[in-house]
């Protein structure tokens, strides 16, 4: 009699405690009542080109160049190729030591760590080092590698994380067997954090024998998206310095700013500007990726990360993990270095790649405003703006008749609703308890992404959906028809 | 400027993990543990340090970070290549410093960086999909081949909304999946599900995630050739597991004799380690022996009766080189014994890497995942998730690898002609250097029956093993590192894929251009005259 292999129960326990409800129910139950042909709309997961926004022309000439290099010889490449998109596509090749099927320095490709140094340069006003950038295969995989090297155990080189999160965070730490110490994001602050209550979280933590080692800051947030103010960052840095924390700041949405009173500002900007001794001190670790901003290129795989007073045996062994994936895929990092030395004043393709940036960042900025004011003018909703990133999370406040039936259905309420969402319009969001959430308060998050003709029509649909949901689990009371 | 709410202090202690329930639903995903002590016996990992050392300045530091990144090694990219790195900055200032003019980089499988060029239809296809503006222009058809138009569109209408810059499912596109499905049951004879497939950044991730999922604890082992390719090494230390070796057989071509895996079986067994998986690479790396097939068969059934789940490592399946072996997938062994999802756990990794395509760049694999439960099915659907999907153009190549022209397709001439191009040089250039090496005094090479390695067995003198000891130095790395300041030429000391213990090997890589080969054989030869001058007993 055979014995089992690999079965269930023998299965490592940190995969089965690991949730990434990104892709987990909501999704799978979309994804099989499309295949049962129902219209359905993916708002689960930042991924701006499945709703129909156009990659940008210039990267992807330059990249198509790359790939079929033997276009370059054609002497007819100039007729549907701008000179600008060729002396590019040569510039990379020559970057490389084989074209884009070679396996790159594991760190990424010397030439292109040097443009993103440049690019953090002259966004922040300070000198950037292209050794302590390395690129990777998406920021998640990033995160996932510095994640890796920070958690020790359960009680040790536990992360502080905000909530609501991005559950990349929360699925990576339980993959690894670490713990998660959460710090609640104040909803009727804007998304606020007070800085005493994480003093405190830290201070019990380490009464308990916990070395908390690393904070996560995500700015703009997701799925939050309020876009952190100097002062704020500023705070956190010295309470980083404080307590010795590493911060990791996670800046894949700092193209995604919808208004105007808190532009974006790095963290290693704040920290060079406070000086010495911060500025020496405290270790920080910056995140960004080609996936988001107005760039939407998720499918490249495409991000890197920026190491600040990390020692150089430390950034060593950083080094020797990155090698055993041999290297990041050498297209996405073309497509970094493209997105950090875009088409400049007097380049040829350099008005079509204005237009197109701008068309889509001032659509999304309006796609931002109709979808706050949409889930806003419902009774039983309410939702902060959405500063930043690409989502948004409103509250819906559950009568408990709601709840009540979600319990016998076995579900928690936000999953629940948002099944039922699902289920009536074809909307696919993903439940707020996926993200964390406080005791007995609902949210979901949906993106900003679907095309801007038919956001009227998906707000018209959830307000319908939510007022038959209110009419039938409501008291009758509070929650009246609009 | 923002006002902030002093909120009630609140013992906000989570733990990720929970105690085992037995439904793991969708639940909330952080529970506040007001005062539950913290589960110590689930660990998986103690430190010998007690937490941070409160006087250090910096939380993150080499005394503070994951001890298993300290214990984890990967030579390929390790120490003599480094060294190699600053001898060709210097090179370009200090030409004559040095009795070569360019290193030569022998230390790894990455044929395009030696000029190996790419498969022309392959990048067709991928500019096309790269920038699908092109398909709309009458121009393009100048420019590119018919087919490959015509399977970019294919490609293109299997993608939603055609979008290749977008997340596809995690597992990889369905069409892409298909056509993979469709080139393994050719391959073999034999269906695959496209639902078994996960389309991984090149083949490694795939072993990453087979490496989470079947390692809970140090008392787990996993069965790997020794030689090894070191992803296993260094993945197991990664995940906190025990590697149990298994050591193939040099003098009978690196034959794997199951008595040997029985034996290193009952020897973890009796150290309480529990097996979880047989890890083999076929064709083999470093090894580059192909297995034939009755050796397969037992191999199978030892992983059956055994309980094991089978990792094949089939990255190189088309690089053999040698007219009496063939390459066969696991995956048909095991089906052509009747054995079926129920009887065998067999996980198979294949990437764009290697073969003719060489796409090391592109980073694109997949691991064809059978024989499991739907449940377990599901963690890794999950874990995969995590990641959201691997890069689009690699799940293109590796489509296109797995469904390449057919006769009757225009491009079918260039594209065998290419293809055979490389491998038969590929072949040339394995028996030349093979040749060469087993010239050399005190050297005994093994041919190159697969993959892109050789890797050959030194005999190093007493005084040798000595000056290493001497230079703190394993005494195949003192050889290396000789090597390289003599000729410039990169390889790897056998101890970074372990070898018998008092053996030594370096593993060299059969990929510099075929007109290098000469002067590499006679650089090679002069020094290891030279090295054997100064060290013979």
């Amino acid at each position: 009699m055979s014995l089992k292999a690999l079965d269930y129960e023998t299965l490592n326990e940190n995969v089965k405690n690991c949730q990434y409800a990104v892709r987990g129910e909501l999704y799978l139950r979309a994804s099989e009542l499309q295949k049962e042909g129902k219209k359905i709309i993916f708002t689960n997961v930042g991924n701006p080109h499945a709703l129909g926004q156009k990659p940008l022309t210039f990267p992807r000439q330059v990249v198509a160049l790359c790939q079929a290099p033997f276009l370059l010889d054609n002497p007819n490449v100039g007729m549907i190729f701008p000179a600008d998109a060729i002396a590019r596509a040569k510039h990379y090749l020559s970057l490389t030591s084989g074209g884009l099927g070679a396996y790159s320095d594991s760190r990424g490709l010397p030439g292109v760590r040097k443009e993103v140094a440049e690019f953090i340069q002259r966004r922040d006003g300070y000198p950037s080092d292209p050794e302590l950038i390395f690129l990777t295969d998406g920021a998640s995989k990033g995160v996932m590698q510095i994640l890796n090297c920070i958690i020790r155990n359960q009680k040790d080189g536990v992360i502080l994380v905000p909530v609501p999160q991005y559950p990349l965070y929360s699925a990576t730490i339980s993959l690894l067997g670490g713990t998660l110490v959460p710090y609640y994001l104040e909803e009727t602050d804007n998304w606020g954090l007070d800085v005493n209550n994480l003093r405190q979280s830290v201070a019990q933590a380490r009464s308990q024998g916990i070395t908390v080692r690393a904070m996560v800051i995500i700015n703009p947030g997701n799925p939050t998206g309020q876009c952190l103010s100097e002062a704020n960052l500023r705070e956190i840095l010295k309470f980083c310095c404080d307590e010795r924390l590493v911060l990791l700041g996670d800046e894949v949405y700092q193209q995604n700013i919808y208004q105007d009173e808190r532009p974006f500002i790095s963290s290693k900007k704040v920290l060079m500007d406070m000086g010495a001794p911060l500025s020496k001190e405290v270790q920080l670790i910056s995140f960004h990726t080609v996936s988001k901003g107005y760039w939407g290129e998720c499918g490249q795989r495409g991000g890197y990360f920026e190491m600040t007073n990390i020692p150089p045996r430390t950034v060593e062994e950083i080094y020797k993990v990155a090698s055993i994936a041999l290297s990041p895929n050498v297209s996405a990092q073309i497509f970094m270095g493209l997105m950090v030395s875009p088409p400049k004043p007097g380049d040829i393709s350099y008005d079509q790649f204005v237009r197109e940036s701008k068309g889509i960042l001032e659509s999304l900025r309006r796609r931002a405003r109709i979808m706050t004011d949409g889930f806003n003018s419902c009774k039983n909703v309410v939702c902060n703006f959405t500063e930043g990133a690409m989502y948004s999370f409103p509250q819906i406040k559950l009568p408990p008749k709601a709840i009540q039936a979600a319990k016998q259905a076995g579900k928690v309420p936000d999953v629940f609703y948002c099944l039922k969402l699902l289920e009536a319009t074809g909307i696919s969001t993903v439940p707020g308890s996926g993200f964390g959430q406080k005791e007995g308060v609902f949210h979901l998050r949906t993106t900003i992404l679907p095309a801007e003709e038919e956001m009227p029509e998906i707000m018209e649909s959830f307000k319908k959906f939510n007022d038959e949901f209110m009419s039938q689990y409501g008291d009758n009371f509070g929650y009246s028809r609009m | 400027m923002r006002r902030f709410v002093i909120g009630e202090a609140k013992n906000l202690i989570d733990q990720t993990r929970r105690r085992p329930r037995p439904h793991h639903n969708n639940i909330r995903l952080l529970s506040l543990l007001a005062s539950d002590p913290i589960p110590v016996s689930s660990s998986r990992f103690f430190s010998d340090m007690t937490g941070s050392d409160s006087s250090s300045s910096l939380p993150v530091t080499l005394d503070s970070i994951n001890p298993n990144v300290l214990k984890c090694e990967y030579a390929v990219r390790g120490e003599i290549v480094n060294i190699a790195q600053k001898l060709q900055d210097d090179l370009k200032i200090n030409k004559d410093a040095y009795p070569f003019d360019e290193i030569i980089y022998c230390n790894i499988g990455n044929p395009q960086s030696l000029s190996q060029q790419p498969i022309t239809f392959f990048r067709e296809v991928l500019a096309l999909c790269s920038h699908t503006a092109l398909l709309d222009r009458d121009e393009t058809h100048a420019l590119f081949s018919a087919d490959s138009i015509a399977r970019a569109w294919k490609i293109l209408d299997q993608i939603p909304g055609k979008a290749t810059g977008a997340y596809s499912h995690s597992q990889g596109i369905k069409g892409l999946r298909d056509a993979i499905a469709a080139g393994i049951e050719a391959r073999d004879g034999f269906p695959a599900d496209p639902n078994d497939i996960f389309m991984t950044d090149g083949a490694s991730p795939g072993v990453h995630m087979m490496m989470q999922l079947l390692i809970s604890s140090e008392k787990d082992g996993i069965l790997c050739p020794i030689p090894q390719y070191p992803l296993y090494s260094a993945s197991i230390a990664l995940h906190g597991g025990s590697l149990v070796p298994y050591y193939l057989d040099e003098a009978s071509g690196w034959g794997l004799e199951i008595s040997e895996l029985k034996k290193q079986l009952e020897d973890a067994k009796s150290k309480g380690i529990t097996v979880r998986a047989l890890a083999v690479i076929n064709p083999g790396n470093p090894t580059g022996q192909v297995l034939s097939e009755e050796n397969q068969r037992d191999i199978v059934d030892f992983c059956k009766k055994e309980g094991l789940v089978l990792l094949a490592d089939e990255v190189y399946q088309e690089n053999v080189y040698v007219p009496d072996k063939k390459f066969h997938s696991f995956k048909k062994v095991a089906r052509s014994m009747g054995y079926g999802e129920k009887d065998i756990s067999l996980v198979s990794f294949q990437s764009i890497s290697k073969g003719y395509y060489g796409e090391c760049g592109k980073r694109g694999g997949y691991m064809e995942v059978t024989g499991f439960t739907s449940d377990v099915r599901e963690q890794i659907y999950k874990v995969a998730s995590v990641n959201l999907c691997s890069n689009i153009s690699g799940q293109i190549l590796a489509s296109l690898v797995m469904s390449p022209p057919k006769p009757g397709d225009e491009s079918y001439e260039s594209y065998i002609a290419e293809k055979e191009g490389i491998l038969s040089s590929m072949a040339r250039r394995a028996k030349t250097l093979e040749e060469a090496l087993n010239k050399l005094e005190g050297i005994t090479c093994n041919r190159a029956e697969g993959a892109m390695y050789l890797f050959p067995c030194i005999n190093l003198p007493k005084k040798a093993i000595a000056a290493a000891e001497a230079a703190k130095t394993a005494p195949d790395t003192f050889y290396c590192k000789r090597l390289l300041n003599a000729t410039g030429i990169v390889v790897v000391p056998g101890s970074g894929f372990r070898q018998v213990p008092g053996t030594w090997h370096f593993r060299c890589t059969i990929l510099p251009q075929e007109d290098k080969i000469p002067a590499i054989v006679n650089r090679l030869t002069e020094f290891h005259k030279s090295f054997m001058d100064e060290f013979r007993d």
